[in-house]
């Protein structure tokens, strides 16, 4: 029998696998928006979840929602990635430092 | 006889350790390529994961959004980069212990404040798709409430895909000078009267060659 736990330990983990490629891929920007997709699709997991578990459709909607915004998220953030690699010829983070932040 | 309470939770954990292990591919794989192919892994074993919790659009609005464009176009990207592994991979190691540490504490202190033991009483009820007491289908019941009443939201979430389509191109669009480009607009516009010029002439009459004066020898 499926419970609620499954699915939120699941997201959790998820989230936290996606949290270590912060910290270990700290590099290449291309690894850092998958996990940033990562990350999205663990919370994901849990609107699915409670929206199943709760009888509650607004959980779903969310979920249809967040797709949306992360997909613009990535159409942008990869048009970025390209104009950067276009004029730095880099993608490592560490040397995109040119605003000293 | 499989009891099918088991046979769905047998599914769930084969599908949820998939999705694990892809998640850890993505984040440990040296190519940047096989990166993104098990990211697409990650997302189809969700889908997997979400149609067991009986959300059949969204699971497959996931393949189609995710898999077949959003990665993709992933995909294209880490194509046409020309990236050298070794300099994006330094680091790896060093930043590797303190990565699992941070994961394994806060993985450790979400499970231990969402309370998964008091959650793991909560078991699957029947399927809540119903409208008025009837049962629809999810996409059904997902679309009420979706044009009801989130129609604002829903018309946001449009505008915001059309603002994300324009800043994409807007922002990749490379302005060259010194290039010759084609201007489809004045190659439209041309008349076949301005570039050929018929001109009307009176036919040539070949002149007979005339023998010049004093130059006659005689043989």
């Amino acid at each position: 029998m499926i419970t609620l736990s499954h699915f939120i330990v699941l997201g959790a983990v998820l989230f936290c696998i996606a949290l270590a490629s912060l910290f270990i891929n700290r590099k290449n920007v291309i690894v850092l928006l998958m996990s940033i997709e990562l990350m999205l699709l663990a919370v994901n997991i849990n609107f699915v979840a409670f929206s199943r578990f709760n009888n509650d459709v607004a959980g779903q909607v969310f979920v249809f929602f967040i797709l949306t915004v992360a997909a613009a998220e990535t159409a942008i953030g990869l048009a970025i990635l390209v104009l950067l690699f276009r004029n730095r010829s880099t993608i490592n983070v560490a040397e995109i430092d040119s605003m000293k932040g | 006889m499989i009891d099918p309470n088991m046979f769905q939770l047998v599914c769930f954990y084969a599908f949820a350790a998939v999705t694990v292990v892809a998640a850890l591919g993505v984040i440990t794989l040296r190519n940047s390529v096989h990166a993104v192919l098990s990211l697409v892994l990650t997302f189809f074993s969700t889908a997997c994961i979400w149609l067991l919790a009986e959300a059949e659009f969204l699971a497959i609005a996931l393949i189609v959004v995710y898999v077949g464009a959003v990665m993709v176009l992933f995909l294209f990207v880490v194509m046409m980069l020309d990236i050298k592994q070794e300099q994006v991979r330094e680091g790896f190691i060093k930043y590797l212990p303190v990565g699992i540490i941070v994961a394994l504490v806060m993985l450790g202190e979400m499970l231990g404040l969402i309370g998964v033991r008091a959650m793991h009483e909560t078991v699957m009820g029947a399927n809540p798709a119903t409208l008025d007491g009837v049962p629809v289908s999810n996409t059904a019941w997902l679309g009420q409430a979706l044009y009801t009443q989130f129609l604002l939201p829903f018309e946001i979430a449009a505008l915001i895909l059309t603002v994300g389509v324009v800043a994409a191109v807007v922002l990749t669009l490379r302005q060259r000078s010194g290039v010759r480009h084609q201007q489809a607009s004045q190659q439209v516009r041309v008349n076949a009267r301005d570039r050929v010029r018929v001109v009307k002439m009176a036919a040539e009459v070949p002149v007979a060659p005339q023998p010049a004066p004093g130059k006659e020898t005689t043989p």
